[in-house]
């Protein structure tokens, strides 16, 4: 046995229930609603809005996964099996939009294609026309595609974690059984890497769920804007709470859905073999693939960027202030690095843990440590504030009765509680790519390993460790720029002078002052070239 | 085992203390809750503490998200006062009796009854008033009259508006519904929005941009949004109409604040409460961001002035908070997104 000889070995069992408690804590103040009126505010939704609501959520939902998937895959697997002009540039350089928030990539949009935008405005000078007939950004087709540009990384990097060790050779097994290479794609490879690419559209799906900035800049009426209505402009956090535990169980039936498909497949794919000889594209084919390439590329990271410096450059000069910008930096990236060492290291546990002790009650506890990240920011901010609220006042009374000292707050306020929240928010986050990865290590690996006498932490070391580096590190660096631009819970839990670039932002862009939001976004996009860096140095070598 | 069970519980609390710094309570500061961001409230603490020598701690964040804070600390609260954009969401406070009435003769006589909480729970501290913006180019201001007007057919396909998911906007509707009554309200909400020449957008900036692009001949916008965009490009082909001149007046709202019922500063929240209605602070708070004094006594920056006088709506805005719920309503009912 692994760890039969170690005593400690009964905490990493825990983790996933550990986890499961940390994040049932705020779903179940956001789910306990569900038993309380909300009086009549149910009633004016289905007669007005609530119709329209669900329409919008679905086709956003589905558009977004489509177009992810879409995008994403298709991306991966040239990526993977092809050569072709400038390969290994867009190989990392696809990656760049993930550092891109949505709400960046939405006003940025709007600020160039809307009507008052150079875009049309250019036109519209040239043409001596009013463009009745230019297509109108700000509607549901407009959102779909800002959300595809800036989500579709996750399903990217983690197709592509899949084909690289896998594509060449199922397209080689699908020729050897006579079939095409688009009948390989489809029969075989696609098959192969379902785990990665379910669960990369499966974080795609939460994020859109979830999503409020981006909406808000469209004015696009979904689940989470009827949320904040609820709550912040009716003053009913009741009936906000149940409108999110609606979210919360739908996502949960996706996951368990997902996952029993899955059940019923085995993988064992381990080695990542030497690599494979690629599929050199002919001339006019291999210019085709690289001109979408960099349309994509360009439309989701230079075109922003650009856009964004542009606006920086003009307002640089009344807004920069050297000495705070780096605070803004360094609160960013010190949080960002803290919560994706922290939360990576509990999901690797959590998984080893999961895999050891394979029961319902286990997998159970994964499933709800991932749904964190399907609630709105804001929802799930106010669901971790209350118990870390209520925990301060007993441990303040503690201290009042024991030690009779008056020690106001003591977790609020603090970085711990801030950590806290955002291992509940990004577990997901890290959990698909790593538990992805260790599907690869199979039971006879295992076996075959302890037959040649190596076992606990040699066997971590020598052969899991090479197996789950790719997927830790995709993890690592997802975390890392999720945290980074999350707003909300970084607002709500931030200790007094940690003002981040994204609280930055938030302030300019709550104003409307999206040339004034500029400058802390293209620092927070720059900033978050260094995981996809690293990222890329770890796993294409 | 229990022993066990306390002493180990005792040293994780003593090792919860260690990393967690114990702050001993000082005297000498104060700490802010603020929707207003940073850029608007630092220039003020700024001065107070120059003056007095007392600190300010503030943070920032969206109002909801702020009272929903105050909430859940409740009685173990940081928080000795709360800033806010609006008086819907210090109603909201007050009403959630997050916060405590405050008697002072300062405040009284710096702040216009209208401008306060009836019982001295919340005080304006600058006036943002909600007007029209027309194009000069497409509209003369003879056309224009009042907010009501707007729903009329003759605006067709020539009115552009913000959202109505931000305060603003349902405030202005609140107050309408107080002064016309619900039934009447509806039906010029309804004649806006069917006078919509686009649908409704994010926020006021881009609402000015529509109009002065001419998407739009008309918006109804907060001044200031409309100082910064014409302090930035003065050539817009944009001017202010005061509206319901001869019938109620220009909607206003406030910038405002209260001082919370937990905190545990309460002396030095006055004086800073004070210190912003003040002469001194009256001209920064408002000047910062373009928006007119609460204190009559004051004027108004010079580039705001001469956007020209108008009459404000005297009807105290505790109605924009207590009306908010049914103006939000009202707005959905009449399809304005």
């Amino acid at each position: 046995m692994l760890f039969s000889r170690y005593r400690f070995f009964a905490f990493w069992r825990l983790t996933p229930f550990i986890v499961a408690a940390l994040v049932l804590a705020p779903v179940a103040v956001v789910v306990s609603s569900l038993l309380a009126p909300a009086g009549d505010i149910w009633q004016h939704l289905l007669e007005t809005t609530l119709p329209d609501i669900l329409i919008n959520t679905f086709w956003l939902a589905a558009g977004v996964i489509c177009g992810t998937a879409l995008v994403g895959i298709g991306l991966a697997w040239f990526i993977s099996v092809y050569e072709f002009p400038g390969r290994r540039f867009f190989a990392w350089a696809l990656l760049l939009p993930m550092a891109m928030p949505a709400y960046v990539t939405a006003f940025v949009a709007l600020g160039l294609f809307d009507f008052t935008g150079p875009v049309q405005t250019t036109l519209r000078a040239w043409l001596d026309s009013d463009l009745s007939w230019f297509p109108e950004i700000r509607g549901r087709a407009g959102v779909i595609l800002v959300m595809t540009l800036a989500f579709y990384p996750y399903v990217y990097l983690l197709a592509k974690n899949a084909f690289l060790s896998q594509g060449k050779r199922s397209l080689e097994v699908a020729q050897s059984l006579g079939l095409n290479k688009v009948q390989g794609f489809f029969k075989v490879a696609l098959p192969m890497a379902r785990p990665w690419i379910a669960g990369g559209l499966m974080l795609v799906l939460m994020e859109t769920l979830a999503d409020f900035g981006t909406v808000a800049v469209f004015n696009y009426n979904t689940f989470t804007t009827a949320i904040y209505k609820a709550w912040f402009s009716m003053f009913s956090l009741q009936a906000a709470s149940q409108l999110a535990s609606l979210l919360i169980i739908i996502v949960f039936v996706v996951i368990v859905l997902e996952q029993q498909f899955r059940a019923r497949m085995r993988y064992a794919e381990s080695k990542r073999t030497a690599r494979a000889q690629r599929i050199t594209l002919s001339g006019w084919q291999g210019g085709v693939v690289s001109g979408s390439m960099f349309s994509v590329l360009f439309l989701a990271f230079l075109l922003p960027v650009m856009q964004l410096s542009y606006w920086a450059a003009d307002s640089f000069a009344h807004d920069y202030d050297f000495a705070r910008y780096l605070d803004f930096l360094w609160h960013s990236l010190s949080l960002s690095g803290m919560a994706a060492l922290l939360i990576c290291a509990m999901v690797i546990a959590m998984v080893y843990a999961a895999r050891r002790y394979p029961d319902t009650a286990t997998k159970n506890a994964v499933r709800i440590a991932t749904i964190g990240y399907a609630l709105p920011g804001a929802v799930l901010a106010i669901g971790v504030y209350l118990p870390l609220t209520w925990l301060d006042a007993r441990l303040s009374e503690l201290a009042l009765n024991w030690f009779q000292m008056d020690t106001g707050q003591i977790l609020q306020g603090t970085l711990v509680a801030m950590l806290i929240a955002y291992l509940i928010r990004f577990m997901a986050v890290s959990h698909y790519p790593i538990d992805s990865a260790m599907q690869r290590i199979t039971p006879s690996i295992d076996e075959a390993a302890m037959s040649l006498g190596v076992h606990g932490w040699t066997m971590i070391k020598k052969v899991h460790a090479p197996i789950l580096k790719p997927g830790i590190f995709t993890a690592a660096a997802l975390v890392f720029v999720d945290v980074m631009k999350e707003m909300p819970i970084t607002l709500m839990t931030r200790p007094f002078g940690w003002d981040t670039l994204a609280v930055r932002i938030y302030e300019m862009t709550s104003e409307g002052q999206w040339d004034q939001a500029a400058l802390p976004a293209v620092t927070l996009v720059l900033a978050g070239l260094i995981p996809i860096f690293l990222l890329m140095r770890q796993t294409e070598k | 085992m229990l022993s066990q069970i306390k002493s180990h519980f005792s040293i994780a609390f003593f090792f919860l203390l260690s990393i967690v710094a114990v702050c001993p309570v000082h005297a000498e500061e104060v700490v802010v809750y603020s929707a207003r961001i940073e850029q608007l409230i630092k220039p003020m603490f700024d001065a107070f503490t120059k003056e007095t020598g007392i600190k300010v701690k503030y943070t920032t964040d969206n109002e909801g998200a702020l009272l929903a804070r105050l909430e859940a600390e409740g009685k173990n609260t940081p928080a000795d006062m709360l800033i806010t954009a609006d008086a819907g969401n210090l109603w909201a406070a007050s009403q959630a009796g997050l916060l405590k009435p405050v008697k002072s003769g300062v405040l009284e006589s710096n702040i216009p009854a209208h401008l306060r909480d009836p019982a001295n729970e919340w005080f304006g501290l600058s006036i943002r008033a909600r007007t029209l913006i027309y194009n000069t180019k497409k509209v003369k201001p003879e056309e224009l009259s009042t907010y009501e007007d707007l729903a009329d057919p003759k605006w067709r396909k020539r009115l552009c508006l913000r959202t109505s998911k931000k305060v603003y906007n349902q405030s202005l509707v609140a107050m309408m519904i107080a002064e016309h009554g619900e039934a009447k309200t509806e039906e010029i909400v309804k004649g806006w929005v069917a006078n919509l020449a686009t649908d409704p957008l994010s926020d006021d900036t881009r609402a000015l941009e529509f109009v002065a692009a001419g998407k739009c001949d008309v918006t109804i916008v907060n001044t200031y949004y409309f100082g910064r965009l014409m302090s930035k490009d003065p050539k817009l082909p944009l001017a202010v109409f005061w509206p319901n001149q001869n019938d109620g007046g220009v909607h206003v709202n406030i910038s405002g604040a209260g001082v919370t019922r937990h905190g545990r500063h309460e002396a030095a929240a006055i004086k800073l409460l004070e210190f912003l209605s003040s002469d001194k602070a009256q001209n920064l708070f408002a000047d910062v961001n373009m928006e007119y004094p609460v204190n009559p006594k004051i004027t108004a920056d010079p580039f705001v002035a001469a956007w020209g006088e108008f009459k404000q709506n005297p009807m105290n805005l505790a109605k924009a908070g207590e009306l908010q719920t049914a103006a939000v309503k009202l707005m959905d009912r009449a399809g304005y997104r």
